[in-house]
């Protein structure tokens, strides 16, 4: 008999699923009650993942077999200390967009409350659902539910039309690529299960057909998480689409195609295949290198304030998966990379919650030139802007800097100094367009009038979760710091048998 | 050379046939200008992926495998059963290719209401002359 916790992870996805179609009901009576039951939703699956990140570091890994069936022939939902982590964070970003949207996506979407609620719950449920499962084909059906409804989202501002067909086009044809190594997988083993496939898979190693379904996972995948030179899609579909919807995708949806990208890595083909193979982490190291060093300097080069911060995170990806790329060679092991997840996740969601807050205010503020005397109209949002452009900065000791630190340490003991070269030069560039924002807002005075008539915040329910997740990109540094969730890193390392330098 | 031409192309036509649809499929969601031959091209591209599916299924020449419904009458007179679960897979990969054809449908319809155009290059330098 399943203890009640080991029921939550399949509870999360089916009570997300009702909850978009109950919305769909809801909506023809009352169309605002649509975003109360989105948060509620949120809310109490965002108390089951930490029960459920709870009870994996106590107990241990939770494994529920779909309709009773056992692994390899039925599905399993697997949920270790990484799902786990991945989930909290997944859903926490989750319930501070949804509390965000309630007054964001009135203003800028007034006619499609319900169809947005709907569809928003829907990408939530394919998130939650790429997490939780253990089953490589079920991993592509929940990937597939996500980027619909990530690109129905997208293009449901008119400027994000083109953006969202874009990623559609690109979208589509990495799912194909993913879906495509499953079948090279499943045509050589015979099995979908995750933790099967890793049994089964060490004698094929030298076998093309695994190694060209490795290929495939890594660019459908890639083009997923917009992993350079994968990433033309992304700028314009996080600059364009409604600011709530920016949010999402950039700080938790970019997360679960990351996390997508190292389950397969690590729990289908494990870190024996990267080290018979190891000009592939090289590979991923170099890509990631460059990645951050492009999307640093093109995102000095954009006055879209939306479009900075996306190139931005076409960086930040690059320092995950540089992460990622070094990881066989530290006795750090993923550390780094696991603590960006979240780092990178309160940050970069902050940052769009501040650039939709400007939207809300005028629309014409996507545009830094636009900004002379923004700091002063806006007080407490421009304050909150500082600060977490400090922590993108890496001021010690904000979340930034964290994993700056434990990078640097791991390319130390790699050998590794130019990537740590790299790392420094990003902060140097990171520093420059953010202070050239600051400057905008602070240093050049606006029209002294417009300042007194255009004073005013924008509604709490939008402020607080950017002072929330402004504060966290600076408490969540003093956590890592002071080791508290270090547990869950043990763990990931262990689990992957990482950690320990051959 | 003709045991070559037997044991890999006609033997394996099959599969053959779906990477040469594959890059049919790749190749006009890349380079075709109109968005609705891109679409096609994807649709083209997941019916190869579905047809590798639908072949790995098959067990061979000789002996044709049936339908997997299994009766010892059956097993009895000597018949073989495909493997059931690659057409299971695809037919949940059909849903998945139908659910992005319609959402890539309806923004095709939606880009037209607003650009007056399904080409490319003419959205790209409408986009332009608004100042995007």
């Amino acid at each position: 008999m399943l203890s009640p916790v080991e029921q939550f992870p399949v509870l999360i996805i089916a009570i997300s699923l009702l909850s978009a179609f109950t919305i769909l009901v809801a909506g023809l009576v009352n169309k605002k009650s649509c975003c109360f039951i989105s948060i509620a939703t949120i809310l109490l699956q965002f108390v089951m993942s930490i029960v459920i990140l709870d009870h994996v570091l106590t107990v241990g890994t939770i494994h529920y077999w779909l309709g009773g069936w056992k692994p390899p022939w039925g599905i399993e939902y697997l949920v270790d200390a990484l799902n786990a982590y991945v989930l909290v964070i997944v859903l926490f970003i989750a319930l501070i967009c949804a509390i965000y949207s309630k007054r964001s996506i009135e203003h800028e979407l007034p006619h499609k409350l319900v169809s947005f609620y709907t569809v928003f719950q829907l990408l939530i449920t394919g998130m939650c659902g790429v997490t939780v499962t253990g089953d490589i084909f079920n991993m592509y059906v929940f990937l597939e539910i996500m980027c619909i409804a990530g690109y129905a989202l997208i293009a449901s501002s008119k400027i994000g039309l083109k953006a969202g067909f874009t990623y559609l086009v690109m979208g589509s044809i990495g799912a194909c690529f993913v879906l495509l190594g499953i079948g090279f997988l499943y045509s050589v083993t015979g099995s979908l299960n995750m933790h099967d496939l890793s049994l089964l898979l060490p004698p094929l190693y030298g076998n093309r057909v695994v190694q060209a379904a490795f290929v495939f996972f890594f660019t459908g995948l890639g083009i997923k998480m917009a992993f350079f030179p994968l990433h033309t899609w992304q700028p314009d579909a996080y600059a364009y689409a409604p600011s709530a919807v920016s949010v999402i995708i950039a700080a938790a949806m970019s997360k679960v195609s990351i996390y997508a990208f190292i389950r397969v890595l690590f729990s289908v083909y494990t870190v024996e295949f990267i080290q018979i193979y190891a000009p592939l982490t090289t590979v991923i190291s170099w890509l990631a290198a460059i990645a951050i060093i492009f999307g640093s300097v093109y995102a000095l080069a954009q006055y879209n304030l939306k479009r900075m911060f996306a190139y931005s995170s076409v960086a930040h990806v690059g320092y995950i998966m540089l992460a990622v790329g070094i990881c066989t060679s530290t006795t750090l092991g993923l550390t780094p990379a696991v603590m960006h997840l979240l780092n990178h996740a309160v940050m970069k969601g902050c940052l769009f919650l501040i650039a939709g807050a400007f939207i809300y205010k005028k629309a014409e503020l996507w545009d830094i030139m636009k900004f002379p005397g923004l700091g002063r109209k806006m007080p407490y949002t421009g304050i909150a802007f500082i600060f977490t452009a400090l922590a993108m900065c890496d001021i010690p000791p904000s979340a930034g800097f964290v994993t700056i630190l434990y990078l640097i340490l791991a390319f130390l003991e790699a050998g590794q100094f130019i990537f740590a070269a790299v790392i420094l030069f990003s902060v140097i560039v990171t520093f420059c367009y953010f202070f050239h924002v600051v400057e905008m807002m602070y240093l050049r005075v606006g029209v002294e009038e417009e300042i007194e008539k255009e004073r005013g915040e924008i509604p709490m329910s939008m402020l607080i979760p950017v002072l929330v997740l402004a504060a966290l990109s600076w408490i969540v540094g003093v956590i890592w710091l002071m080791k508290i969730p270090f547990p869950i890193l043990d763990a990931v390392n262990s689990m992957f048998g990482l950690g320990v330098v051959p | 050379m003709i045991e070559w031409l037997v044991e890999e192309l006609l033997a394996k036509y099959n599969y053959w046939v779906s990477i040469i649809l594959i890059l049919i499929g790749f190749y006009a969601m890349i380079a075709k200008d109109n968005l609705i031959k891109k679409i096609i091209g994807l649709n083209i591209f997941q019916t190869a992926i579905f047809l590798f599916y639908i072949s790995l299924a098959d067990i061979g020449p000789l002996p044709k495998g049936t339908a997997p419904i299994v009766s010892e009458e059956m097993i009895h007179m000597g018949y073989v059963y495909v493997n059931p679960l690659p057409h299971v897979l695809i037919l949940t990969a059909i849903v998945v290719a139908v659910a992005v054809t319609a959402v890539a449908l309806a923004l095709v319809i939606r880009l037209y209401e607003e650009y007056g155009t399904i080409e490319e290059s003419e959205i790209i330098e409408l986009e332009r002359q608004r100042g995007m």
